[in-house]
């Protein structure tokens, strides 16, 4: 039997400014009818590439060579543009994007942009399409099909749009599905349900399928073979179990080891002496949004906090847990200054955060944000972003300031020829590092962190979160960590708040709520919360 | 703590030395054709307006009535005395076109800049406030978008009286909607960004976050709204001048050579067409040059 992928020694070439760049070398790939293959790796490591080369998407800039891209016995690079668009991409391999929030065109309604594809190539009539596409977003298991079909994008919730996407491609029934990050973008309780319906939906139609994540534990859990990519070069394939328990290669295990582990007992061992200074308190805070329709149109309240009391103790990391738009980077804007509370108190080393000026407010907490990408001004360079925060406090001697800038970036790790460097010239993790700095620059007692890793790969993200430790001990810092992810809790915390729709539902020391969660939602979160052990 | 970086990136990194600013400058922009020709472009024409006493053969103003409507010397009949030849007034066209590039010049910068301080203001304004200035700004828009742009610069001329920097004025006021829309769609954008709630909690007033977050990434493309501005405000002024409202003769201006050479466009078509080329390398130029400072200015260095 042929296999129904077979791909012999890719290579794939892109055209960089400092000559070509080998994005994917000599790699060499196969997968059976109804078999399920997890690709690993971080970004840039060519697994996402090698899934646009197979779908003929990559950038204008790339280019590449196979001794054999075959796809059920068909050369797929013999094939003409036309044909392949026609035959292949779509009828036999569809494909699924990380970003669901942008994967659907907003202008077209759900069953317009379903049906699109099977009536333009005359497969079916456009009431049997209907029909097939009703069935489809009834097994992807969204409520009422029929009457979702009428309804655009914008009315769906991430993961509802996930699997929109999916009942799509499942439209020309394919043989072969790619799902390039399907669960990066949503929350935890939602990827799990996303993932076992791609699992269940490759039993039953026996397709192959194609799973590329930077997160091992999301594919061992799934897949029946994983190859772990590194730099463009497959450095080991083999089934789950292998790769997981008895992995070969030096980076493989490298890899495993920074998951972040839900194993052993939860959070941090309890301080010697107990921890009774409030240094930041809230009490019965809430925050309310009003919108209004244009410039007349009627009002509209949106609850974002709704009576939200917690305290930071000196020395502690709190955990705030909670799925997006459960409310707590509102809170943590509400910290920060960003932001008023609508009622409610809060009070900074027991001051009224209102009375407390801007400057004040920056010497005692400071952020580090989700995105690395965003939260450095692209238009300058390392050594002004990290000073800027004491240039704002009235310090203008350039010798401290670049000194202290310097002594910074020897704390996080950053290598000091990167002081004239722009942002975009840094990785996702070394960009990180500089948030870090430039939050730490002034000496701040508190920190919040909001989802400080979620944006990162995990091998980077075991970095950050032990860097984040360290500078905790060696400056006595308090923090506040936001997080959807139980197994960065798991680690770090010492007290854990979880949040749900603007309320806080459960809170404790983290091995008490880790353990034994009493509130039904905590337990929801950490069920499923990816994970695998190792012996 | 494990130390090893096991990232790709930092692979790459460890591999490569990253060079200084200034030599990531000089390379880009030697390494940018339409940079080179653009910049190339400018600096000839700004040398021309500078050294203009110098380079023209004659006197712009003199007539010379025996010597009207020449043809340029390699056409039958044209002289060495006046290489492009006479206009009807028999005065020099070549030295006329070296002093007009002064008007066109002077006038294009002029009005771009008065744009760009109404447009970019207005437009951060609008941007980065939101709410009732947003709105404010946004019905200043619509209201000057209403206007007959062409018809209002005339009527405005008219009545205060013509002269370059009335000229300057009015086309400058009436060009900014394109800055605002572009700076103020922009700065939205930006001060939704992580890195401008960094500098608020960093505790940075609106101020200072305006200056030193959100203007210099508003930089590339407010400089090729400015180039295409620069282009615009050259063309009004001709248009102005040929309708006999801009630059009132004998000053020698590209736009009223074309007004007044188009009496004679079927026999002397060299009237219109050298100032018409002389027009066309300005604003080209002025793109050119405009988009190539935006590609090496930028830090992710597009294009290359």
């Amino acid at each position: 039997m042929t296999a129904l992928l077979d791909i012999n020694h890719l290579n794939i070439t892109l055209r960089s400014p400092n000559g070509p760049l080998r994005v994917v070398r000599d790699l060499t790939l196969e997968l059976n009818r109804g078999e399920a293959l997890g690709i690993v790796g971080e970004s840039g490591s060519g697994k996402s590439m090698t899934a646009l080369a197979l779908m003929r998407l990559l950038p204008r800039s790339a280019e590449y060579q196979a001794t054999s891209m075959a796809y059920d016995g068909v050369q797929l690079p013999d094939l003409e543009d036309a044909q392949f668009y026609r035959s292949i991409a779509g009828p036999r391999i569809g494909m699924i994007f990380q970003e669901p929030m942008t994967s659907l065109n907003p202008v077209y309604t759900i069953g317009r942009q379903m049906t699109e594809a099977s009536v333009a190539r005359g497969l079916m009539s456009a009431a049997a399409a209907h029909k097939k596409a009703v069935t489809l977003l009834d097994r992807v298991g969204i409520p009422d099909p029929e009457d979702r079909m009428s309804q655009y994008p914008h009315q769906m919730s991430g993961g509802q749009r996930q699997r929109v996407m999916i009942a799509m491609t499942l439209m020309l029934d394919p043989d072969l599905l790619i799902a390039d990050e399907p669960t990066t973008a949503l929350d935890v309780t939602v990827q799990a349900q996303i993932l076992d319906l791609l699992d269940d939906l490759r039993r039953e139609r026996q397709m192959g399928l194609i799973l590329i994540s930077h997160d091992l534990a999301v594919v061992a859990q799934r897949t029946d073979r994983v190859a772990v990519m590194f730099a463009g070069e497959l450095v080991e394939q083999g089934t789950a179990q292998q790769v997981l328990y008895a992995p070969q290669h030096d980076y493989t295990r490298k890899l495993l080891a920074a998951v972040p582990r839900l194993d052993g007992t939860p959070g941090r061992p309890a301080p010697a002496t107990p921890r009774v200074e409030d240094v930041i308190v809230a009490r019965d805070v809430s925050r309310i949004y009003t919108a209004r329709k244009g410039l007349f149109g009627p009002k509209r309240d949106i609850k974002a906090l709704d009576g939200v009391s917690l305290s930071v103790k000196r020395g502690e990391t709190l955990a705030l847990i909670g799925e997006s738009g459960s409310g707590k980077s509102t809170l943590a804007r509400i910290l920060l200054g960003l932001d008023h509370a609508t009622s409610g108190e809060i009070d900074l080393i027991g001051r009224p955060i209102d009375q407390i000026p801007p400057t004040e407010r920056a010497a005692f907490v400071q952020p580090v944000f989700q995105d690395p990408y965003t939260s450095l001004n692209p238009r300058r360079r390392l050594s002004e972003i990290i000073s800027r925060p004491l240039m704002l406090r009235g310090e203008r001697d350039s010798a401290t300031n670049l000194a202290a800038v310097k002594e910074m970036m020897e704390r996080v790790r950053l290598p000091i020829r990167l002081l004239h460097a722009y942002p975009s010239q840094l990785s996702g993790g070394q960009r990180q590092r500089v948030a870090i700095a430039r939050a730490l620059v002034t000496r701040p007692k508190a920190l919040i962190c909001d989802e400080p890793t979620s944006a990162l790969d995990v091998s980077v993200q075991a970095q950050i979160l032990d860097l984040l430790d360290e500078l905790r001990d060696q400056m006595n810092l308090t923090t506040l960590l936001i997080t959807h992810d139980m197994a960065v809790v798991h680690q770090t915390a010492d007290r854990v708040a979880v949040m749900r729709n603007g309320r806080i539902v459960e809170e404790g020391t983290a091995s008490a709520v880790l353990s034994h969660p009493t509130n039904d939602y905590t337990a929801r979160l950490l069920e499923a919360a990816p994970r695998f052990e190792t012996v | 703590m494990t130390d090893s970086d096991i990232t790709l990136a930092a692979v790459e990194l460890d591999q490569t030395t990253l060079l200084t600013p200034g030599q990531i400058f000089r390379q880009r922009m030697f390494g940018h054709k339409g940079f080179l020709i653009g910049a190339t472009l400018i600096l000839i024409i700004a040398i021309v307006a500078l050294l203009a006493p110098v380079l023209a053969p004659h006197s712009p103003f003199e007539q010379s009535l025996a010597d009207r409507m020449l043809p340029p010397v390699w056409s039958e009949g044209g002289t060495w005395d006046y290489l492009l030849g006479t206009d009807q007034n028999g005065r020099d066209y070549l030295s006329r076109l070296i002093y007009g590039t002064r008007v066109s010049i002077t006038i294009g910068l002029g009005a771009a800049t008065v744009g760009l301080l109404i447009g970019v203001t207005l437009g951060v304004i609008a941007g980065y406030f939101g709410g009732w200035a947003d709105h404010s700004i946004s019905f200043l828009l619509t209201a000057q978008l209403a206007l007959p742009g062409l018809l209002l610069a005339m009527a405005l001329v008219f009545i205060i009286g013509p002269s370059i920097w009335v000229v300057i004025g009015i086309v400058g006021v009436l060009h900014w909607t394109y800055y605002l829309v572009v700076t103020r769609a922009a700065t939205q954008r930006i001060r939704s960004l992580d890195f401008v709630a960094a500098a608020a909690a960093a505790g940075a007033s609106p101020r200072q976050i305006i200056w030193h977050e959100i203007l210099p990434n508003l930089m590339s493309s407010i400089i090729v709204i400015f180039t295409f501005e620069l282009g615009i405000a050259i063309l009004a002024e001709s248009s102005l001048s040929f309708l006999g409202v801009g630059i009132q003769p004998p000053t020698p201006s590209w736009g009223l050579m074309i007004a007044e050479g188009k009496q004679a466009m079927f026999y002397r078509p060299w009237l219109v067409i050298l100032p018409g080329i002389c027009l066309f390398l300005l604003v080209i130029g002025a793109n050119l040059m405009g988009d190539g400072l935006r590609d090496i200015t930028s830090p992710e260095g597009r294009n290359e």
